[in-house]
């Protein structure tokens, strides 16, 4: 299995705090890998290195490299704009757009870089939406606002609309916290198919969700990488000791 | 937080405890009578208030009846077709508010119109593309814009605006665009023209300013929904922000026009006061406040000063309204979530 | 590529129009402050702040009338504004919550809302007539008018900041409300209501319309509050619609003069609201 997006050395600092010290994770392709860790040791800032959301905030500095398709995605030429489209984010808690109805929300992408035939756009739709399995229950009111949707479904809907513009990289950040269990199930069953098509990073604070979702984990703690492996291998025969007693619960 | 009457309960003990020693209720007469007195200061002191409080809302009613009841003479000589009169005559006593209300809307709306796309375009600037620091001072200095009295615009307008526009602007426009029905005229300098400049000067600060806090209640989550789709910084204002902030938007649209409509110094001062009504923009015109601040302080007789003050009731109402929607729209979007701003 | 090509070149040219629309807006503030100091300068002199307007036609003379009667005036309204402003505020935050706490507030921002010159027209109903005449007092009540509403909602808000653990402190000590109110709850927000007032102050010092039929205005000193009273806004406005130069030229110091004072208070303000933060 190759490797789709891999991390060099990377370092993420806020004005001068060093909130990520040189990680380095292999993505492997069509897989997904999981990051875990306590609070506030800088998992979600790994994920959003890697679409460059960083960029965001002025205060924001990433060093070391990000290699993807073949090139560091923080390299001086590459636009951050093309990026984000083959890279793409799943948030903490569903933002679908209120102002636009289901329909539109699954095609927003789209909406940016032109029009759509309007039979491109109902395919594009009804596939997107079949993927997340939220079609049938939605397919009557395509047109309703989005935010008549329960949580788990807008999380859905959310994730329709990242896979909709075709990325190669889905990243997501904490995707079930804000929803309760039977949504955050629904939504582990979708990461396991989704990894079929893409490659999939996510980040939980929930260890036994990243055992059940993930091929690959990573742990980090204090914005250090601890280690790295297989998932069977890192919740049943860790190497380092730090990562068996945050398995087994000594600490966060 | 208001001091329940069981927590007033609870005093008494402590006040006891206090008053008399530690430890010992002596002399429960005179404690009785301390707790009676400072219970007595606690009810004339609420009482005070009480009244101070309800007092606006006196002083709300008795506004809207005198302007009403001042209004009466006026309202049941002429009925409605005070709106749709022409007639301005104080010698026959004979009233029609339509050239003032026709001044008051046209001066306004056309000053909005100028007045909101840069209003909101320069607000978009300050929330979403300047770093914070900038953004502050900019806005600062356009709020110090709001500060100033209409009375100094009007002192501007009318010995340096209107002479410039005299000179050299409808000049122009005669010459270039005069065969069009709103350009047509004379050069005055005062005009319904330099009036629409003047309250559009004053009416941007406003919408800026408000057009900010709605921009700035729109939640960080959206913007990153769009920047995650690759959008560009426009796209991502275009698709996530304006969307989710277009009624409080609108709202400070039409807050601004309500201060413009009610605008009476800057107005009075440029607009020439001319009881007419015209498509030029060149000619001199008249609106509801200007009316009354030129005549009011003298009118000719009992009809007239009623029918200034039918002239007031409909600017009150007017105003009224469109404070309550535009307070409503701008209200359901604020109540929102955790502020956002600019991005990179 | 050239798809985004497109796309990049739209939010540059976005970006600039947006810069273009901010400096448009900021450019009558340049312009409108420049006129004012470049005119008014040259008039400001020891004259003009000691002297009552000279007749028609002749040089020299001040707006010291002016200035003492929109301190007569600002004075008076406040007298009667601050408490009724104050006293509510307390009210509302401190007693309030429930439906009649509601329709305070709602009735405050209605009144906020009203056109100044109807609170003139009010007054005039109210004081000009029965007393058969114009006065000071009756510029002051509607200066009251418009500053009561701006003064009750600025404290409250300020008052609902104070924290309950502070007035819970001071109550559990066996003080009670009333006193409470004042040297606790009232004592923590005066920067802010100070604030509100100054703002509320600066705000009634540049009106204009509420005098013109009220207060009048007046050529000389005044002797009697129930007599007419200058105003620096009513002499601007006389000054500026006349056809004397000299005039003129007193309305531009007087301009000068009132901006000064608006953006200091301004200033002020800002300077101690961030200051408690």
């Amino acid at each position: 299995m190759g490797t789709k997006i891999k991390l060099e050395d990377m370092n993420v600092y806020f004005g001068n705090n060093r909130a990520v010290k040189d990680v380095s994770i292999d993505f492997h392709e069509n897989m997904v890998t999981a990051i875990i860790g306590p609070s506030g040791c800088g998992k979600s800032t790994v994920l959003r290195a890697m679409n460059r959301m960083h960029d965001m905030i002025p205060s924001a500095r990433v060093t070391g490299k990000i290699i993807f398709d073949n090139g560091d995605i923080y390299d001086r030429n590459v636009d951050p704009v093309a990026i984000r489209r083959r890279i793409g984010m799943v948030f903490q808690k569903p933002n679908p757009f209120p102002a636009m109805s289901i329909y539109d929300n699954v095609i927003a992408g789209y909406k940016l870089v032109g029009r759509l035939k309007r039979q491109d756009a109902d395919e594009t739709v009804e596939e997107s939406l079949k993927r997340v399995a939220l079609w049938d229950e939605v397919k009557d009111r395509l047109k309703k606002s989005a935010m008549e949707l329960s949580g788990g479904q807008q999380q859905r809907l959310c994730i329709a609309r990242t896979i909709a513009v075709k990325p190669e990289v889905i990243l997501m950040d904490e995707p079930c916290s804000a929803l309760d269990p039977i949504a955050t199930a629904k939504i582990e069953e979708l990461v396991n198919e989704l990894k079929e098509q893409y490659t999939v990073a996510i980040v939980t604070h929930n260890m036994q969700q990243a055992a059940r979702v993930s091929d690959y984990t990573a742990f980090l703690y204090l914005g250090e990488l601890i280690e790295f492996d297989k998932t069977g291998k890192i919740f049943t025969n860790p190497e380092k000791k730090h990562t068996e007693d945050y398995i087994t619960g000594r600490f966060g | 937080m208001p001091a329940s009457s069981e927590s007033g309960r609870n005093m008494k003990n402590d006040n006891c405890a206090i008053e008399a020693g530690a430890g010992s209720i002596v002399e429960t007469g005179s404690s009785l009578q301390k707790m009676k007195k400072m219970l007595n200061g606690d009810f004339i002191f609420k009482g005070i208030t009480v009244f101070f409080a309800f007092s606006i809302i006196l002083i709300l009613l008795l506004m809207l009846f005198e302007m009403t009841s001042q209004s009466l003479p006026s309202i049941r000589k002429f009925g409605w077709d005070f709106i749709y009169s022409s007639q301005w005559d104080a010698v026959t006593e004979e009233f029609g508010a339509l050239p003032f209300i026709f001044g008051s809307v046209v001066s306004s709306i056309l000053a909005l119109l100028l007045a909101t796309p840069l209003s909101v375009g320069a607000a978009i600037f300050l929330t979403e593309i300047t770093p914070r620091k900038i953004g502050g001072i900019i806005s600062s200095l356009v709020e110090l814009l709001a500060a100033i009295p209409s009375v100094i615009y009007g002192l501007w307008g009318v010995l340096v605006m209107a002479p410039w526009l005299q000179r050299t602007v409808q000049p122009f426009l005669i010459e270039h665009f005069g065969s069009l029905p709103f350009f047509q005229g004379a050069p005055y300098g005062v005009s319904m023209l330099a009036a629409v400049l003047i309250l559009m000067i004053m009416v941007i600060p406003i919408i800026t300013s408000i057009t900010k806090e709605i921009l700035m209640a729109v939640p960080q989550s959206q913007r990153e929904a769009a920047i995650a789709l690759g959008a560009t910084r426009w796209e991502m204002i275009r698709m996530a922000v304006l969307p989710y902030g277009r009624s409080g938007i609108l709202g400070s649209v039409i807050l601004g026009l309500g201060r413009a409509i009610g605008e009476t110094m800057a107005v009075t001062m440029v607009i020439g006061n001319t009881p007419q009504i015209s498509l030029s923009l060149l000619n001199p015109a008249y609106t509801m406040p200007s009316v009354i601040a030129n005549e009011f302080a003298e009118t000719t007789s009992d009809m007239h000063a009623s029918a200034l003050m039918e002239i007031g009731l409909i600017l009150l109402a007017v105003t009224l309204i469109i404070n309550i929607i535009a307070r409503f729209l701008v209200w359901s979007v604020t109540r929102g979530e955790s502020r956002g701003g600019m991005i990179q | 590529m050239t798809g985004v090509k497109l796309r990049k070149a739209k939010n540059v040219l976005m970006t600039l129009l947006m810069l273009a629309a901010t400096a448009a807006i900021l450019f009558p503030l340049v312009i409108i402050f420049a006129h004012i100091v470049k005119m008014g300068f040259s008039s400001i002199s020891l004259d003009f702040f000691l002297h009552i307007p000279k007749p028609t036609g002749e040089t020299g003379g001040g707006m010291a009338n002016g200035m003492l009667g929109s301190l007569v005036l600002i004075g008076m309204a406040s007298a009667i504004g601050l408490p009724i402003g104050i006293f509510g505020a307390i009210y509302l935050s401190e007693y309030g919550g429930g439906r009649i706490s509601k329709v305070i507030r709602f009735a405050a921002d209605v009144l906020n809302g009203i056109p100044s010159i109807i609170t003139g027209m009010v007054a005039y109903t109210l004081i000009v007539v029965p007393m058969k005449g114009f006065s000071a007092f009756a510029g002051a009540v509607a200066l009251a008018l418009i500053m009561t509403p701006i003064v009750l909602r600025t404290a409250e808000e300020q008052l609902k900041l104070v924290p309950n653990s502070l007035r819970e402190a001071s109550l559990a000590l066996g003080v009670p409300l009333w006193r409470t109110t004042f040297k606790v709850t009232l004592r923590s927000a005066m920067t802010g209501v100070m604030t509100g007032v100054l703002l509320a102050v600066a705000r009634i010092a540049g009106e204009t319309a509420p005098l013109l039929f009220t207060a009048l205005g007046n050529m000389f000193w005044s002797k009697k509050l129930t007599e007419p009273i200058a105003a620096m806004p009513l002499q601007i406005f006389n000054f500026a619609i006349s056809p004397y130069e000299d005039w003129h030229r007193l309305a531009w110091a007087g301009a000068l003069v009132l901006v000064t004072l608006m953006f200091t208070i301004s200033l002020a303000t800002r300077y101690f609201s961030r200051q408690k933060y």
